[in-house]
């Protein structure tokens, strides 16, 4: 240990390291390379990882929307080809029947699935957006974000069935003016005049809405568009930690039953699992990491096996010089940790080297990625992963230097002085 | 200073065993230069070898500075080569990307020795053998003179108890091998004990005393009148 922490030593290595450059920049290449390699390959890989995960950001995790199609399986005197129509009391029901359910949104929506938008208008302003009617539980599954001084729908809009709005930015930027606050302002649905109470942020790194979308109350929207208790798809999310496939089944088994619909009847609803879709692209994601960590550390150690190559060559070029250290008065212990602090020292320089130009590199990427719709954000590599891969270096570099460094003591001095 | 008793060494060569050293009886007093002759094969620098600890004997006893050499390790045996020898060899043998001070303090780090005193001895070991403008010189930046010279003041550093010189002209042309018999005999005119293995009749008679080794044997141990180098330089 001693020797660790002695200048003398450390002037020694320097000296012989410096005084070989060919040899010392031909060692180093080949760590700085495989350290490069692994950087940059697993920066990357964390990068789409983090790509992905801001893409799902704005979205329970865990959810899935059902909504209702039409029989396939003729049932209890029902011709096929049914209909079906989701009512807000089914909520109720699951809530009750499966305990794995974390949040129920019962939704409806005119602007999409073939409906009219409707034609939104303020003083001599108007534009045509889709509107959605929607509980406070909806924002527990897919956040929503909302400017300062603004809030999305709460229980007493439903209680009350108040004419309220959440609107989006763009409908901010196309009904008010620029320096005029919404809060508080009318706009017309359908020729019913709403109050505005708060603009939600869009989210362009994905997930799902738009930046035009405007919610209302359920309860008003059933009023204004008259439907009564149906209800368009339930965006449901479940507990973190079930099995969202099996939960998805369950769901679609209770509404085949409470609409009497055929058991077997696959069509009769609709689902997208979300959960389902995110693990899917997160285990891809997490295939990738561990394929760049695989690829980086095998180029890494292929790296470190090129400088215990080279440090093995070199003794047998130094045997001679080390023959007249030996003549001169240095243990076989010394003579060793000198060959093996050389190649500790190499590895590392090499390895610090390699991340420093790795991190560079990512920087890089992730500024030519910034602009495009490529799930790709923040390439980092996690400090773990760097000392570990350093850990795995110098660890590497001593076993590999224990080999040159044997053979440099294995030759007797007299040998090693005699050898031309 | 030096007392060996009945020293014996083989080599084994295949099958063949080759047997080099055949009872050797002889001790060196100090301050002595004792020149040990002999033809190729005689065993003279098996003999050095051994009193350099870079080699071990098979059987027979040695004694240096009273420290019975026995049971050597090879940490042992650097610890005392430290300590006792100093090593002067025909190819010079200098670290060639260390310059001359470097090279003359390295037995010096191997001591321990901090960086600075280390330099400050070396730089006086080189003035002595006069090539303190040299100092900061790669050996292949020197003359074969030179380089041994560096080699000497490297060998003077570690102040051995004994100096063991492996042809040291061997390589050199005999202008230059008189100079560096010159600052041999100097270096023992200071006290110091010297040993010089050559084949060359003239560098043996700059000696004190000269030891002839035949087949394994000494078959003469004689002191000389000391012809001074400087004569001829």
């Amino acid at each position: 240990m001693r020797l660790l922490f002695d200048r003398n030593t450390w002037q020694e290595i320097f000296g012989s390291i410096g005084k070989n450059k060919v040899r010392t920049i031909i060692t180093i290449v080949g760590v700085l390379w495989g350290i490069f390699i692994y950087i940059a390959l697993s920066g990357a890989a964390k990068g789409m990882d983090n790509g992905f995960e801001s893409m799902f950001e704005s979205i329970a995790r865990n959810s899935m929307f059902v909504w209702a199609q039409s029989t396939s399986i003729p049932h209890e005197g029902f011709k096929t080809g049914r209909q079906l129509q989701l009512k807000l009391e089914d909520a109720a029901m699951m809530e009750n029947r499966i305990p794995e359910l974390q949040y129920i949104a019962p939704r409806n929506v005119k602007g999409f699935f073939g409906s009219e938008p409707a034609i939104i208008g303020r003083k001599n302003k108007s534009g045509s957006y889709p509107v959605f009617g929607d509980f406070p539980v909806f924002t527990k599954i897919a956040p929503k974000k909302i400017y300062d001084g603004g809030r999305f729908i709460n229980d007493e809009d439903i209680d009350q069935a108040r004419k309220v709005a959440v609107i989006g930015e763009r409908t901010q930027q196309e009904l008010f003016e620029k320096d005029e606050d919404p809060i508080g302002g009318y706009i017309k649905i359908d020729d019913v005049y709403f109050q505005v109470i708060g603009v939600h942020k869009f989210d362009p790194s994905g997930g799902f809405g738009g930046d035009g979308d405007i919610f209302i109350p359920f309860a008003t929207y059933k009023k204004l568009y008259n439907t009564g208790d149906n209800v368009g798809w339930f965006s449901i999310a479940a507990h973190d930690d079930v099995d969202v496939v099996k939960v998805e089944d369950n769901i679609k088994a209770l509404l085949r039953n409470i609409h009497r619909v055929h058991p077997d009847d696959e069509r009769a609803f609709g689902s997208f699992n979300l959960g389902e879709a995110f693990n899917r692209i997160i285990g891809f994601s997490k295939g990738i990491t561990f394929l760049s960590l695989i690829v980086g550390i095998a180029t890494i150690l292929a790296g470190v096996i090129g400088i215990g190559n080279i440090l093995l060559i070199s003794v047998k070029e130094r045997t001679k010089e080390l023959g007249v250290r030996r003549a001169l008065g240095a243990t076989p212990r010394e003579v060793r940790s000198q060959i093996i602090l050389e190649s500790v020292f190499l590895t590392m320089i090499a390895g610090i080297m390699g991340i420093i130009l790795g991190a560079a590199t990512l920087k890089l990427i992730n500024s030519f990625t910034q602009d495009i719709d490529f799930p790709y954000t923040n390439p980092t590599v996690p400090i773990p992963y760097v000392l570990g891969a350093l850990a795995i270096m110098v660890i590497l570099g001593t076993l590999i230097g224990l080999i040159p460094a044997q053979r440099a003591v294995s030759i007797k001095p007299i040998d090693a002085l005699r050898e031309e | 200073m030096i007392e060996i008793k009945d020293l014996h060494k083989s080599y084994k060569m295949g099958s063949n065993s080759l047997h080099v050293l055949k009872g050797i009886n002889f001790s060196v007093e100090e301050g002595e230069l004792v020149a040990i002759m002999g033809s190729s094969g005689s065993g003279k620098s098996t003999l050095l070898n051994i009193l350099g600890m870079l080699d071990e004997a098979n059987s027979g006893e040695y004694t240096l500075d009273g420290v019975p050499i026995k049971d050597l390790n090879e940490t042992k045996a650097a610890k005392y080569r430290n300590k006792f020898l100093g090593f002067v060899f025909q190819s010079f043998n200098l670290i060639n990307y260390k310059n001359a001070m470097e090279n003359v303090a390295l037995p010096l780090y191997y001591q321990k020795m901090g960086r600075k005193e280390r330099q400050e001895k070396a730089l006086k070991y080189l003035g002595q053998v006069g090539l303190t403008e040299w100092a900061t010189h790669l050996p292949n930046e020197l003359s074969g003179g030179q380089k041994q010279r560096v080699a000497i003041a490297r060998a003077m550093a570690a102040e051995p108890k004994v100096l063991l010189a492996d042809e040291p002209t061997g390589a050199l042309d005999s202008k230059t091998s008189y100079e560096v018999m010159d600052l041999i005999q100097k270096i023992n005119d200071q006290g110091n004990t010297i040993l010089v293995v050559t084949h060359e009749e003239d560098i043996a008679h700059m000696c004190k005393r000269i030891v002839h080794l035949k087949d394994g044997i000494i078959v003469k141990d004689e002191k000389v009148k000391q012809v001074r180098a400087s004569e001829y330089v």
